[in-house]
């Protein structure tokens, strides 16, 4: 059973997961609620699992949440960085995820031409 | 700000996310991620610092009303709860028996963020002296259901479910119950009948569940959406929730965005803002530089809201006074291109199906409206129709025994009320203005455009389509033209003819 404290505890441990504190740290998550999972988030989730382990990426963490809200850019991928950067991609395939892999979480260059800055939302 | 981030868009910039402020970031399958956002740490606090009257006068003075579209104040249902002798036996029941076509904000939050429901529970179970909850969610949601039962195994492990929570005395469990689709079972008393293993039926109220609910006993019954606002009420206290929203409905709202609009989605923004602000800043408009004709909330119970309302503050009053309702949240934008005579008849067809046929008004009546509604969208309606059917609508709803009856009747009524021109033009014109109305419409081809390709004939799939003996001047071909005894207007030919010469009217 958990106390007050440990509860404390668990909260000072995995707040720096959830939102990276360190340089270097990336965050990568996957919208795997029923509306990104119909629109074909759950290939782009094990692409990046695959990408991430293959590349050998220190630091990374991939994870599956639930809806952000833009269900017709599903499936949406946010990735975050120390600093509190974040950067959402949408309308993602597994080929567009792994260049993602590649180029935002090894390089560092987040690609831009899927971001949602490249929407009209 | 940096425009490769959700945060810099203008369909964000305007929500306010409280339910919703977890979806989206954490993993619903690991209780350590939502205790790292302040999880637990409400059930924490009423546990051990505050009496159970204390947590009810909290979420009292926050003005919470129940997002399941009724908008009761949650703290009176939660005060009406109380007391009783030590030891009577009561329940905390969440409805997530979302059934209104297009809505899925309560399948979002269980999917997003599984805990907040589940601590809130909690939290209701410690005010009204209830150990037992049951989460009520349809069968149609398997990825709920399973995030639901994994949060739960959690919270059982971590000991925040079970006996002695936080070694307060304190014991409460939960248990999820699969609703087999039938939509009468989000009405309250259906569904706590549905739950004691009875066929979902409504009951007269009173005695309302507070009073006399599952079993028998006093049971508190609120939507997924209320309780996840409750944790955060109680961390960072009513009157930062009472600070959003308008005089008498405070907090935020989440909506699921569909129909002819440029971005479809869940949002959540404070009470009070404008239908203009959720369509034009957060929704970007109509596609296509159509026309906006009306906005319906509340699925198959609400109305729709036209144009002349887009400025009115979003809240339960606002809405109420123009024969709306806030339901649950589904908000669906049509344009020019919408027929309000077939709005109305789709929901009401809706209702037709789902009514669960105890009650005379809804099972006998609703049928009747919607042969109305059949008999004016065929054409054969007359002007003493609509008064009729405004007499009988009025009846259902004030006879029915519960919600789904006294409500089925306002998406007539709101469409009578605000496009009653539409609803004239189909009886007397004996034409649908918005070119929906099949039975209405006639297609036919302008000869001097037709140049005779015979394109359309091909793709007929009745053969209505034929050749004249007329040549217009400086074509080589003879036109075409349409039977209309054999046109199913289905629309084919229009589609195809690169020319532009088949016309809809």
């Amino acid at each position: 059973m958990k106390t007050i404290s440990d509860l404390n505890a668990i909260k000072a441990k995995v707040i720096d997961k959830i939102y990276p504190k360190n340089p270097g740290e990336k965050r990568i998550v996957i919208g795997l609620a029923t509306c990104g999972i119909s629109a074909g988030a759950q290939p782009v989730y094990d692409e990046i699992v695959k990408a991430v382990k293959e590349l050998g990426l220190d630091g990374v963490s991939v994870v599956a949440t639930g809806c952000v809200g833009i269900c017709q850019y599903e499936p949406i991928v946010e990735v975050f960085e120390s600093g509190g950067k974040r950067v959402t991609y949408v309308s993602m395939t597994p080929e567009k995820a792994r260049r993602v892999v590649q180029e935002h979480i090894a390089g560092g260059v987040p690609v831009l031409e899927y971001t949602v800055a490249n929407t009209k939302l | 700000m940096d425009n490769t981030s959700i945060l810099s868009t203008r369909f964000y910039g305007g929500q306010k996310r409280v339910a919703l402020r977890n979806c989206g970031i954490i993993d619903p399958e690991n209780i350590d991620e939502y205790i790292a956002v302040d999880g637990y740490q409400a059930l924490a606090k009423v546990l051990t610092q505050m009496t159970p009257q204390q947590v009810v006068d909290e979420i009292t003075k926050s003005g919470l009303r129940g997002r399941g579209g009724g908008g009761f104040p949650t703290g009176r249902k939660w005060q009406f709860a109380m007391g009783g002798e030590p030891g009577t036996q009561k329940y905390v029941v969440c409805n997530a028996d979302e059934g209104d076509p297009g809505a899925f904000m309560d399948r979002s939050v269980l999917e997003g963020d599984p805990h907040s429901v589940i601590e809130a529970m909690a939290i209701a179970g410690y005010a009204i002296g209830a150990s037992e909850g049951y989460i009520y969610v349809r069968a149609e949601y398997p990825v709920a259901i399973k995030r639901l039962e994994l949060a739960i195994k959690s919270a059982r492990e971590y000991g925040f479910l079970g006996k002695n929570i936080f070694g307060s005395g304190f014991n409460f469990d939960i248990q999820l119950r699969l609703g087999a689709g039938a939509f009468v079972c989000g009405e309250e008393t259906a569904l706590l009948t549905s739950i004691e293993g009875k066929r979902g039926e409504p009951r007269p109220r009173p005695p309302y569940p507070a009073v006399k609910g599952l079993f028998g006993c006093p049971t508190i019954i609120n939507n997924v959406e209320t309780l996840a606002c409750v944790a955060q009420i109680i961390n960072k206290g009513a009157d930062w929730f009472a600070s959003m929203g308008t005089e008498k409905s405070k907090g935020t709202k989440v909506f699921a965005l569909g129909g002819k609009i440029t971005n479809t989605g869940l949002i959540e923004v404070p009470m009070g803002t404008t239908l203009r602000e959720v369509i034009y800043d957060i929704g970007g408009g109509i596609p296509g530089g159509k026309q906006f004709k009306a906005a319906q909330t509340g699925g198959p119970s609400g109305g729709c809201i036209p144009k002349e309302h887009l400025d009115a503050p979003i809240d339960y009053e606002n809405l109420s006074a123009i024969g709306c309702i806030m339901g649950s949240g589904g908000m669906i934008v049509m344009d020019e291109d919408n027929c309000m005579v077939d709005i109305a008849k789709f929901f009401l067809g809706f209702t037709v199906d789902e009514s669960c046929g105890k009650c005379t008004p809804c099972r006998v009546g609703t049928k009747r409206m919607l042969e109305m509604l059949d008999k004016i969208t065929s054409g054969n309606g007359e002007m003493e129709d609509l008064k009729r059917l405004e007499e009988l609508a009025n009846y259902v709803k004030s006879c029915s025994l519960c919600g789904l009856g006294q409500t089925a009747p306002n998406p007539v009524l709101s469409t009578l009320r605000f496009f009653r021109d539409e609803y004239i033009a189909h009886i007397v014109e004996k034409r649908c203005p918005a070119g929906v109305c099949k039975d209405l419409l006639r297609f036919t081809i302008d000869r001097d455009k037709c140049i005779g390709c015979g394109m359309c004939s091909k793709v007929c799939p009745s053969n209505a389509i034929y050749v004249t003996d007329y040549t217009a001047p400086g074509r080589r071909k003879p036109s075409y033209a349409i039977d209309p005894e054999k046109c199913i207007k289905c629309g084919a030919c229009r589609d195809t003819c690169k020319f532009g010469a088949i016309e809809k009217k």
